[in-house]
């Protein structure tokens, strides 16, 4: 609630709720995240981080409370492109390789200036396997081939739901690098995690779905 | 933020549906031989009276290829659902009818397409005079896109339900009523040497109907589908 007045939040939540079936899944939520900041979301299994990550996306509507994007009311499809979602499922086809998977991601996201496909796969760890199919490589590699969606496309506000999953120990490590570089950038992110493990050190603002 | 062009995300995506399939290219083929074997037992069910098959080809072509349709079209959204596909086309920065309707036209010319190809084929099977053979075609022409986009909404519609195959085949055939007696009533007509343009325009009204709205209504029912 203390963005700056000059520049107001990337994305702003006051008492957000979410039910289903009359149940309540979460909330009441109040959150704002900035220009440069890393979020993290946590939470227990089933204390609904999936489902507020699916609302910020504007795949599942508002029930109750109110959320803003760059100061306007949140609405229609105004921040589409803006935001780059990465759920459970990672949205990859299994007979296409990371490189087809790149490119229809960049066909309907646009590209970040400066950085080749190419380049954007060896960075993340997949190089030799670039025009292997998905369905071949191994979990954390299927991970990868998603995530490299994180350095070739122009979003701002980035949501991650268990980006972590399935990486080894040197992936974990290039996420917390790549998020590091999106904040020096101005970009922001979300970033959900079940809370037994927390591997974003020293996350600086934290996200508790549970009082 | 500049959105990527519109061209480059409508080939984006035709392209990867089209690669897809060509990848699977047996799924490709189950529609045709499923069409070749039903139009074979007709003759063997009726019998091979050339008079008889002659008056029933036009029908038993069209009816043939409509069900073999069927058969694809329960798969034309759901790898896109259960893989995420659809997710992150619905976020992207474009119209989202639009990128639908370039999914329905990549399932169309990977189901329905084949199945115009070997029409000539199945007709000729059952003597169907090669005057009618020429509105055969035409007809499935402006009939089979009609029967993707009508049939693409009911996908949508089912898509949050599990092994909707036989729901959307009651739910579609129904549908399909008015395009058969127009297809086959064209067909008829150039038989027995009649004007058959109207049910052919008739066709085609539906069909520029369809293309406009069925997009549309797709987008509808598949962001309803994904909020759940």
């Amino acid at each position: 609630m203390t963005a700056p007045p000059a520049r107001p939040a990337l994305l702003q939540a006051r008492a957000l709720a979410f039910r289903r079936q009359d149940e309540p899944v979460f909330g009441p939520l109040d959150f704002s995240v900035g220009a440069g900041e890393i979020a993290l979301v946590e939470g227990d299994n089933g204390s609904g981080k999936t489902t507020l990550l699916r609302i910020l996306a504007g795949l599942l509507h508002v029930d109750e409370g109110e959320l803003s994007w760059r100061g306007e009311p949140w609405q229609g499809d105004a921040h589409l492109g803006d935001i780059l979602f990465l759920g459970h499922h990672l949205g990859l086809k299994g007979d296409l390789s990371p490189r087809e998977n790149l490119a229809v991601a960049a066909g309907l996201y646009g590209r970040r200036d400066g950085l080749a496909p190419a380049d954007a796969l060896r960075q993340i760890g997949l190089a030799g396997y670039e025009d292997e199919p998905v369905r071949r490589l191994s979990a954390g590699q299927k991970k990868r081939a998603a995530l490299v969606r994180l350095l070739l496309l122009p979003a701002t506000l980035w949501l991650l739901d268990e980006p972590y999953a399935n990486l080894d120990r040197s992936g974990i490590e290039m996420v917390n690098g790549l998020l590091a570089q999106h904040a020096a950038r101005g970009g922001a992110a979300l970033v959900t995690s079940h809370g037994a493990v927390s591997f974003l050190d020293g996350a600086p603002r934290r996200i508790r779905m549970h009082a | 933020m500049s959105r990527p062009p519109l061209a480059a995300a409508c080939a984006a995506v035709l392209r990867r549906d089209l690669v897809l399939a060509w990848r699977r290219r047996g799924d490709i083929a189950m529609p045709v031989l499923y069409a070749l074997i039903v139009a074979t037992l007709f003759p063997f069910a009726l019998g091979p009276e050339e008079a008889l098959l002659q008056r029933i080809a036009g029908g038993v072509v069209l009816v043939t290829v409509l069900l073999a349709m069927l058969l694809a079209l329960d798969a034309m959204f759901r790898g896109d659902i259960e893989d995420g596909s659809l997710e992150q086309l619905v976020l992207a920065p474009q119209p989202l009818a639009l990128m639908l309707g370039m999914k329905i036209l990549a399932h169309w010319i990977t189901t329905a397409l084949p199945l115009i190809v070997i029409a000539p084929l199945l007709a000729g099977m059952l003597h169907l005079p090669g005057a009618a053979m020429s509105v055969l075609l035409l007809a499935l022409l402006l009939a089979t896109p009609l029967l993707s986009l009508l049939g693409a909404i009911l996908v949508a519609l089912t898509a949050g339900t599990r092994r909707s195959g036989m729901l959307l085949a009651l739910m579609l055939l129904p549908l399909c009523v008015p395009v058969v007696i127009f297809a086959a009533g064209a067909v008829s007509a150039a038989q027995q040497g009649l004007p058959w343009l109207a049910p052919v325009a008739w066709l085609g009204a539906a069909l520029a109907m369809a293309l406009v709205l069925a997009p549309l209504a797709c987008a509808a029912a598949l962001r309803i589908a994904l909020d759940a």
